[in-house]
């Protein structure tokens, strides 16, 4: 009884608040757009009973996924979410895999401190983290005035509103993700492993692409993924740092939303994006469930 | 021997300047005369004393406190019990069902989140205002407590629980003295957390929020989309510090239980 009411309650929640909004999305993903409020149809009718319900079902169709193949918008921006995450995913990995690697190679009572320093940024407001760049990066902004100053360029640099601008907002914003698990992976390494290699004759060099890497891989796929699948929906960084030409689905299903108030198009544009992202949460729960077994 | 080469120390501390020197810029230039944010003109504390006395950041920081309390303590409960329920509840009809909502809102864009549940209120005919912001806040956020918290339940000794019922304790009785009393440091990150996510949601929040409801977030996303304030780095700058005095608090008192806890390990292994 007691363990039935354990289950119950925090299942309803989730049912109602989670799933059956899900539903809805998809619902309505199926329905057509018209200026009535709700804008869309068809809608039941609870009074219509079977019939009303099998007549909503009649009324269902594929049309706004339709839309999206046609109108070359949609698949741009999927296209280019998917190619702004993976750019800004490999850049998040080339700054913090050294940035792990030399807080694993640090002094072990600093360890804690290093630690604290990568979270720490995740507790303030995501928003003001994007803000901060928004004045660094403007024409007039921190990094033109010091560049300026130096004598490094001539003219200021257009770098806010344009791709460049997401890609430092993302890495920015994501790196602890990545600085983590690499981090987790490369403190539990054997350092002796380091030592046989080069005593059997590996360069640094070759000692780390030939030990180190390969035994930080799960920690780099866990950062990857940790990265990538927030970026592909990211909506404030674009927003905020990007340009007009910057197409991200986030933003195009935001204001396809409120802008255009086209649910059934918004919906629609929601279910494809949780489709493509099927694949690499997946691929990443693999990756996660084979560590688990690895540890255990 | 371990040694910091040139290479690792040149890494942390780039790495570091990075995560550190946006936050720092924003803090020094909130103290700055100058409405143009990015040129220096002196020191001033006067943007400080505008927004305490702007009445709709006041509001709005009101009603994101109400909703972070409101929803990361019921996200704390539901989300102990979805935990509890992943480690010790064994099988049901739907677990697996039930373990994918649990984890699926971690991954979830918020977009998708923010769309979905307001379709939804739509849909029930519920006006949104500050209750659905917290219904929604709640949702998601019980995940992360529920993940948190089974991860601690993972590694709990089980067999403690059952020397309490063997005992005589009512199951119950067991969980309040025994079980909770351990995994309530990793409630109460769960808790933090929660407070945390809620605070700095914009997106779902402007989603589910409407006209009579404003949250903090929202009403900073609507002054910074056209440039950037200095009204905006003096509140950034009190945000960032109420964190950075909560996380060194936070890792104070959780040094002091680990320490007190390990006492009393070692009092138990001697006694």
């Amino acid at each position: 009884m007691r363990r039935a009411l354990l289950i119950v309650v925090p299942y309803l929640w989730l049912l109602a608040l989670f799933l059956v909004p899900f539903v809805i999305v998809l619902k309505i993903a199926l329905s057509d757009y018209n200026l009535s409020i709700p804008p869309y149809s068809p809608q039941y009718d609870p009074s219509s009973g079977w019939q009303g319900l099998r007549d909503m079902f009649a009324a269902f169709d594929f049309e706004n996924f339709v839309f999206l193949t046609e109108d070359d918008l949609y698949w741009k921006a999927y296209l280019s979410s998917l190619q702004i995450a993976l750019i800004s995913t490999l850049l998040s990995l080339l700054v913090g895999y050294p940035i792990a690697y030399a807080m694993a190679r640090a002094p072990e009572q600093w360890r804690p401190t290093l630690m604290m320093l990568v979270i720490l940024p995740f507790w303030t407001s995501f928003l003001i983290r994007v803000y901060a760049w928004k004045g660094i990066l403007s024409t007039e902004g921190y990094l033109n005035q010091l560049l300026l100053g130096l004598g490094a360029i001539e003219q200021p640099l257009t770098i806010l509103n344009t791709d460049t601008a997401v890609y430092i907002g993302i890495v920015y914003t994501y790196l602890p993700f990545m600085i983590l698990p690499i981090y987790a992976a490369l403190d539990k390494m054997d350092g002796s492993l380091l030592e046989a290699a080069e005593d059997l004759g590996c360069s640094r060099l070759s000692a780390f692409w030939l030990v180190t890497v390969p035994l930080s891989r799960n920690g780099i796929i866990a950062g990857s993924f940790l990265v990538f699948i927030p970026a592909v929906g990211e909506f404030v960084i674009p927003a905020l740092l990007g340009g007009s030409d910057t197409l991200m689905i986030g933003k195009v299903l935001y204001e396809e939303f409120f802008n255009n108030r086209d649910w059934p198009v918004a919906s629609a544009v929601a279910v494809i994006l949780l489709l493509i992202l099927v694949i690499p949460i997946v691929l990443f729960q693999r990756n996660q469930q084979k560590q688990r077994e690895l540890d255990g | 021997m371990i040694r910091l080469s040139w290479f690792n120390v040149t890494s942390l501390t780039l790495g570091f300047a990075f995560l550190y020197l946006p936050m720092l810029l924003l803090i020094v230039y909130s103290f700055n005369e100058s409405k143009l944010v990015t040129v220096w003109a002196g020191f001033s504390t006067k943007w400080y004393g505008e927004l305490l006395t702007n009445d709709a950041y006041l509001d709005a920081a009101w009603v994101t406190i109400q909703v972070a309390v409101i929803s990361s303590t019921i996200a704390t409960v539901l989300g102990t019990m979805a935990a509890l329920v992943l480690i010790r509840a064994g099988r049901f009809l739907g677990r697996t069902l039930f373990s994918g909502m649990i984890y699926a809102p971690l991954v979830m864009p918020e977009v998708i989140t923010g769309l979905s549940l307001l379709l939804l209120f739509i849909g029930i005919g519920l006006d949104r205002g500050v209750f659905t912001i917290i219904l929604a806040h709640t949702t998601f956020s019980m995940c992360y407590v529920s993940v948190v918290v089974s991860a601690r339940l993972m590694s709990f000794d089980k067999s403690l629980e059952e020397a309490a019922l063997d005992l005589g304790c009512s199951p119950l009785q067991a969980f309040r003295l025994v079980t909770l009393p351990i995994i309530a440091p990793s409630v109460i990150s769960g808790w933090l957390l929660a407070f945390t996510l809620s605070l700095d949601d914009l997106v779902i929040a402007s989603f589910t929020a409407g006209p009579s409801a404003t949250t903090l977030p929202i009403k900073v996303w609507s002054s910074i989309r056209l440039g950037v304030s200095p009204e905006i780095n003096a509140l950034s700058t009190i945000l960032i510090g109420i964190v950075a005095v909560g996380v060194i608090v936070a890792s104070l008192i959780s040094k002091h239980t680990m320490l007190r806890q390990l006492a009393d390990e070692n009092a138990a292994k001697r006694g």
